[in-house]
């Protein structure tokens, strides 16, 4: 919502400096995204007197005038307008000046005759679109002086961004009653005509009807009392329909509204001075003459004012007139209606339209204005007589016309002021201070609250323009809003411990991480939307986009779009690691309600580029890359961090590995190469994804350190096509015992040379022994040795290597 | 050999050659034969006092041969480096290791975490995917009413939603926990806001929510307050704000003194001096109601924060998009680790 300054203080009768009202609002009612000052751009313009005015020797539509800018000299200026005068004033702009649209004043010869310096128009000032001739200053100010200060035009836009449930801070009266309660003062309308002046008399006299009433020979019907529970209409006879009066032209151009006619206009003041949307249609185009308001039909179409064919559903509200429907109610009116330059008797209608329709509508519509945005918000039904008797007022002043009988109010279940009962200790009981009677009372009272004690109670008359204040809190808000939030003192008080455990799934997040991390992986957090990464992918209803059309099921895709983000930007070595939530269907069927999809916690690493960083110390300065071998140690430290029970097993297919639960065998994780889109240069990509079971780690137990020496043996195995390495350790470990305390591989050998069989590979294990009670003796081991040889050679046919 | 007639062998030491060296080396300290070696092993067949006087004295000799033969032989290896050319440079760069390091969205969460939990909090968390019952109407969200606009939401079908506050989970905390109730909220939220500078569709949000009896609007402040100081800086300036969150009744908002201009007013604040931190309140009676919560018994307060937001405005971070690309220049540079 725009406010002008202005405005404001024609409405509270006293100068206001912008920045103050914006700091006031701030503080007691609503957030101000900008202060705007308007028409500094006219800062260099002044006023000038044409002393004489004569023919331009070379143009016939051209005048030569000598003109007193209240320089040492009178000027000689080139001018173009059928209007100017001598004797008059006019806004000068001198050589040097830039003007609105940032056009800048050169002293330039025009048709052989110098010309120094401009004589302006209002259009060309950026005060409104009238070109056809310069504007004439009633002034007495002396030549020179700076426009600005000679004219009221000088003015600041105060930019409120109003919460939805504020309706009544969507006009100038609303926001000129916070102000007068925060700054003291009282809001008074202005006559209209003369905005600066004083208040009028306001003819107010309504017909009060049920469902139907003639108004002038207009039928009007409500037969939709649910989407405009409350129904005016006046018809006006003998307009004249024209360009406004500057002064109007003003008000709205001080808003960024645009000027479209007096009747329109006059509407339109009236929206943002007190929030009531009008509506003015042409009685020549209404059929009957009948104005109806009904529930749309199924196939009922409209043309909008902006030239869109738009189908209506039972679900709105139309204004028709004998025949059909001509209006979207508070929303979009149709050419077929709205007035005209031939117009000359109107049918203007006060209407209250139920918030939630509107909103419907509109959406459904894909169409908002100025009066469904505060329809959506909710006007004041109980001032709709007094704001369309000021809005007749207005259109008579500035178009005439005449009235002859009084507007009919359609009202068919009358409201009266709510009252909400308000506890003075519970003022203190939600505000930590206690807040007197006597000041609740002021407080409220200056916003138009009507407070009167009932008991130990305070009965409270809710003004109509406060739809929002339906409860005691709401009070108790506008108590503490009006007082100040800096009143309340910042006193840190005592606390009673929480109920709820800190969450674990958090702690078993951080866990996760600070291992990553510390493994030398950097944290990514990639976006949790993107395109379909499985057939059974969640798909959003309304995306923004295609590319971002799908929740993701898994980490890996977004990561590796990470890796070729870095690989685009010349980053060969990428190491990264997220963890976060991907989205599956959930087993029960999308028809339920509240079929929420199933939400599992995922670990998800992708490793590129060099092992390590280069150093001048190697002898090589090519670092090798990192491998399937890295890879599968940031599996294993993955899976001990993220699902502990589980197993490692190379995958049935391709080159990669699985995470198997121990019980049942789910698989958990999978890491393996990945495909991706990779320059020349860069290095194989690798990554690993694993589901991230919530819970406790186990908690490590001490067990007594070793005292006994451990005996080393190597044993260098020629192992046969077929058997693993895991297989042979099985067998290892079996026969081993307890005895065997580690167990390492060393090498592995494969290749034609060194005498190895076909087909077969050389495996050196590292066997550690020892027995934590007593030192080993040669020959213990020997034996143990031999045992463990012969049941590899009887299970696995693997053999001792012969060196 | 006695200990004295020994002890004058160390002056030879500083003079000997790399060859000679050796050899007192052996003769002196060799495990097998060596001097000292030798006077040891007698050690067990002294009577108790002198044992403990010569093995006193011997200790003590054979670090000090030992200290003399060490420095000697660096003098060599240094006097062999200077002739050759070969001397170690120090001030080469030393062998790193790749390091790695936290999102700063999550340090900053954290962070945040951290100074609640001093303040009594405990972190709650709940699922992204939500209700509307959840999201919206619990929180006292009118059906159809405008304050929905600021919240246009990504529905899954049905009214399921990608959550567009973490509020929700105060609905959860609430029917699943009886006051008193003190729990951080983060997680991450959608809405339908396009790419760009300071929008995103997902950002990560952190929720606070405390119910119990006499909580008041001094203990929102107050705790508020508190975590600006913490968080920022001791001296930090809040304000308070009238607002507007359904869910909350009254509605602050929360600035602290701008961090970039100290209120002197720059581009980063709009010239306004103060930054827009966070929105809070005291829990809308409703809202308990609707969690089964005794609203004339128990007030509480609330409070919604972005951490990608504080995170740019801490670290004058111009764009919200970085969080997202994981460029890994981006990543190291706010990783906690010291850059080079
Ligand atoms: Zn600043």
């Amino acid at each position: 919502m725009i406010v002008s300054r202005r405005w404001l203080e024609a409405l509270l009768g006293r100068p206001l400096v912008a920045q103050e009202v914006a700091d006031r609002l701030a503080a007691q009612c609503a957030p101000v995204d900008a202060v705007i000052p308007l028409h500094q751009d006219l800062g260099a313009v002044v006023v000038a007197r044409v002393q004489d005015v004569k023919q331009h020797p070379n143009a016939d539509r051209l005048t030569v005038c000598v003109v007193d800018a209240g320089g040492a000299a009178p000027l000689e200026v080139v001018c173009g307008a059928p209007n100017v005068q001598a004797g008059k004033a006019y806004p000068f702009a001198p050589v040097g000046a830039t003007l609105p649209g940032g056009l800048k004043l050169e002293r330039r010869k025009i048709r052989g005759v110098e010309s120094n310096g401009m004589l302006c128009s209002a259009k060309e000032l950026g005060l409104g679109a009238d070109h056809a001739g310069i504007l004439e200053l009633d002034t007495d100010a002396a030549p020179g002086t700076p426009f600005l200060d000679a004219v009221p035009v000088r003015d600041d836009q105060i930019v409120l961004d109003v919460s939805a449930n504020r309706p009544d801070l969507l006009s100038h009266k609303g926001v000129a009653r916070e102000l007068a309660a925060g700054l003291g003062g009282t809001v008074k309308l202005p006559t209209v005509g003369r905005p600066d002046g004083p208040t009028g008399a306001v003819p107010s006299a309504v017909r009060p009807s049920g469902h139907q009433a003639v108004v002038d020979g207009v039928a009007v019907r409500l037969e939709d009392p649910e989407g405009a529970p409350r129904y005016l209409i006046a018809v006006l006879r003998g307009v004249t329909v024209r360009p406004s009066p500057a002064w109007l032209a003003h008000r709205l151009s001080s808003l960024g509204q645009r000027s479209i006619n007096n009747i329109v206009d006059a509407t339109n003041y009236i929206l943002f001075e007190i929030n009531q949307p009008l509506h003015a249609f042409d009685l020549a185009k209404l059929r009957g003459p009948a104005v109806v308001v009904r529930r749309a039909t199924a196939s009922e179409r409209i043309v909008t004012l902006d030239g869109v064919t738009r189908s209506l559903t039972p679900e709105m509200t139309a204004i028709c007139d004998a025949e059909r429907a001509t209006i979207v109610a508070g929303v979009m009116g149709s050419a077929d209606s709205e007035v005209s330059q031939s117009t000359t008797d109107i049918v203007l209608e006060c209407a209250y339209f139920q918030p939630t329709r509107i909103r419907r509508t509109r959406r459904a519509l894909g169409i908002s204005s100025e009066s469904s945005y505060r329809f959506e918000r909710g006007i004041d039904m109980l001032a709709m007589p007094e704001a369309l008797a000021r809005a007749i007022e207005l259109i008579r002043a500035v178009a005439g016309g005449e009235m002859r009988e009084a507007p009919v109010d359609l009202w068919p279940e009358p409201q009266q002021p709510r009252s909400v009962f308000l506890r003075e200790d519970r003022v203190a009981h939600l505000l930590g201070v206690a807040v007197p009677r006597p000041e609740i009372e002021r407080l409220l009272s200056s916003v138009g609250f009507v407070a009167a004690p009932k008991g130990e109670r305070l009965a409270v008359q809710v003004p109509g323009w406060r739809p929002d204040v339906t409860r005691e809190v709401d009070l108790i808000e506008e108590v503490a809003r009006l007082r100040g939030y800096d009143s309340f003192p910042v006193e840190l008080r005592p606390y009673r411990l929480g109920t709820v455990p800190d969450a674990p799934a958090e702690q078993t997040l951080d866990r996760m991480r600070e291992t990553l991390a510390r493994a030398g992986l950097f944290e990514a957090r990639t976006l949790p939307l993107g395109p379909a990464d499985a057939p059974d992918a969640i798909a959003v209803v309304n995306p923004l986009s295609a590319e971002e059309a799908h929740l993701r099921s898994q980490l890996l895709p977004g990561l590796v779009r990470r890796v070729e983000h870095n690989w685009a930007l010349g980053q060969r070595d990428v190491r990264l690691f997220e963890v976060g939530t991907v989205f599956r269907p959930s087993g029960r069927g999308a028809d339920g309600p509240s079929s929420l999809p199933d939400e599992q916690l995922r670990l998800g690493v992708v490793l590129t580029g060099a092992r390590h960083p280069s150093h001048w110390s190697a002898q090589s300065s090519k670092v090798p890359d990192m491998d399937i071998w890295d890879l599968k140690h940031h599996f294993e430290l993955a899976v001990a961090a993220a699902c502990p029970a589980c197993d490692i097993r190379p995958a049935e297919s391709g080159t990669g590995w699985v995470a198997l639960e121990s019980d049942g065998g789910e698989q958990r994780g999978w890491a393996g190469p990945l495909e991706a889109d990779a320059p020349k240069w860069a290095g194989s990509l690798l990554g690993l994804e694993v589901r991230i079971a919530v819970g406790a780690p186990s908690l490590p137990r001490y067990e007594a350190l070793p005292t006994q020496p451990p005996v080393l043996r190597d044993l260098s195995l020629v192992v046969p096509g077929g058997v693993t390495a895991a297989a042979v350790a099985v067998v290892l470990r079996r026969v081993g015992g307890t005895l065997l305390e580690r167990l390492d591989v060393l090498d592995e050998y494969r290749g034609a040379g060194g005498g190895l069989p076909e087909g077969t590979r050389g495996v050196t294990w590292r066997c550690t022994f020892r027995d934590p009670d007593r030192t080993l003796t040669e020959r213990e081991i020997d034996a143990l040795l031999g045992r463990m040889l012969s049941a590899l050679e009887e299970d696995l046919a693997v053999r001792r290597r012969q060196t | 050999m006695r200990l004295d007639e020994l002890r004058e062998r160390l002056k030879e030491i500083p003079q000997a050659d790399a060859r000679r060296l050796q050899e007192l080396k052996t003769e002196l300290l060799g495990r097998r034969a060596g001097a000292l070696t030798e006077i040891l092993k007698t050690l067990p067949t002294l009577d108790a006092e002198t044992r403990k006087q010569v093995g006193g004295a011997a200790n003590a000799l054979k670090r000090e041969l030992e200290r003399a033969i060490d420095e000697r032989e660096q003098a060599l290896a240094r006097g062999k480096a200077a002739r050759t050319g070969q001397g170690i440079d120090l001030t080469m760069p030393g062998r790193p290791v790749w390091r790695g390091g936290l999102h700063i969205v999550t340090q900053v969460v954290s962070e945040i975490c951290d100074i609640f939990r001093e303040l009594g909090f405990t972190r709650a968390v709940g699922p992204e995917a939500e209700t509307e019952r959840n999201n919206f109407f619990a929180l006292n969200f009118p059906p159809d009413h405008p304050a929905l606009d600021a919240q246009d939401s990504f529905y899954l079908g049905g009214d399921a939603l990608l959550r567009t506050h973490t509020s929700p989970v105060q609905i959860r905390t609430l029917e699943h926990y009886p006051p008193p109730v003190r729990v951080v909220i983060p997680g991450a939220c959608y809405r339908r806001d396009p790419f760009d500078a300071s929008h995103s569709p997902v950002f990560e949000q952190i929720e606070g929510l405390a119910v119990d009896d006499g909580l008041t609007f001094v203990d929102l402040k107050a705790t508020l307050a508190t975590f600006a100081r913490r968080f920022f800086s001791p001296d930090t300036a809040v304000r308070f704000r009238p607002s507007y969150f359904p869910f909350t009744e009254p509605s602050a908002e929360m600035d602290v003194r701008c961090q970039l201009c100290a209120g002197a007013g720059c581009p980063a604040c709009k010239q306004t001096g103060w930054m827009e931190i966070l929105g809070s309140g005291m829990v809308h009676p409703a809202v308990l109601e609707n969690c089964g919560v005794d609203a004339e018994r128990y007030t509480g307060f609330a409070w919604g924060m972005g951490p990608q937001r504080i995170a740019m405005v801490r670290h004058g971070i111009p764009d919200i998009r970085l969080f997202f690309e994981s460029d890994m220049r981006f990543l190291e540079r706010f990783s906690g680790i010291d850059s080079r």
